[in-house]
């Protein structure tokens, strides 16, 4: 019974990742979109906190939304897959729900 | 058709002025009662701001939608989870939210309150237990 959560605000913007990340259960999955990719980079201010409070969740991010904000791939932190979006449409069938952080 | 009954949970995370979310929030609520369906509301982050008593935005010039939330139970929204950290961290307590209360029906229709007050934890478990999530 697993969730699909997506974000799609920046974790320096305001606290939607981390309210997010703070009500997943483990085994849900957390994809990250739009400006929500910025959270999916690693070694910046947010990378540890979304490791840590990630740690029972799996962390995705799309690639098509990276790539958008000139975000190299190998910027994004390990441990966090990148999808496309037929692989994102795959996801919210397979999942029991999907509730969007806004 | 089938009369299958779903949960619904609409997410409410936004203080009610800044944006049109919460209000939005409350309209789609009250048209989406039309349809018999198992709702309940979520209050967080600072979703909880829209429930606080005495709301007076006549100097401001905007439309005081608050009362709004002390009809739902007439149209059998009777659930509005709200969350204990989210209150503490933004220094409120019960005591500073409306008191919102629906008569039960199945009870010689004594007044109940629709308030359920639940940790992060349990917010995350009602979450979890909804066949449809809508947030504002």
């Amino acid at each position: 019974m697993a969730t699909l959560h997506t974000v799609n605000k920046s974790p320096f913007q305001n606290q939607t990742l981390i309210s997010c990340l703070g009500h997943a259960k483990a085994g849900d999955s957390v994809l990250m979109i739009e400006d929500g990719v910025y959270g999916a980079m690693q070694g910046n201010a947010m990378s540890e906190v979304v490791a840590g409070m990630g740690a029972n969740v799996k962390l995705f991010v799309l690639g098509a939304d990276i790539a958008a904000r000139g975000i190299d791939a190998g910027r994004v932190a390990k441990g966090i897959a990148s999808v496309d979006y037929e692989e994102f449409v795959d996801m919210a069938a397979s999942h029991d729900r999907v509730q969007n952080w806004l | 058709m089938s009369e299958v009954i779903k949960k619904f949970l609409y997410v409410n995370r936004k203080a009610p002025y800044g944006t049109i979310y919460a209000q939005e929030a409350l309209e789609v609520v009250l048209i989406g009662a039309a349809f018999d369906q198992d709702v309940s509301l979520a209050f967080l982050d600072d979703g909880v701001f829209q429930l606080t008593k005495g709301q007076d935005t006549k100097a401001a010039g905007l439309k005081n939608f608050s009362p709004t939330f002390r009809a739902l139970g007439d149209y059998e929204v009777t659930k509005l989870y709200v969350e204990q950290e989210s209150l503490d961290e933004r220094g409120l307590t019960l005591d500073d939210l409306q008191d919102i209360q629906y008569e039960d029906e199945d009870d010689d229709y004594e007044e109940k309150p629709s308030i359920i007050v639940v940790s992060r934890a349990e917010m995350a478990n009602v979450m979890a237990d909804q066949d449809v999530v809508l947030s504002f």
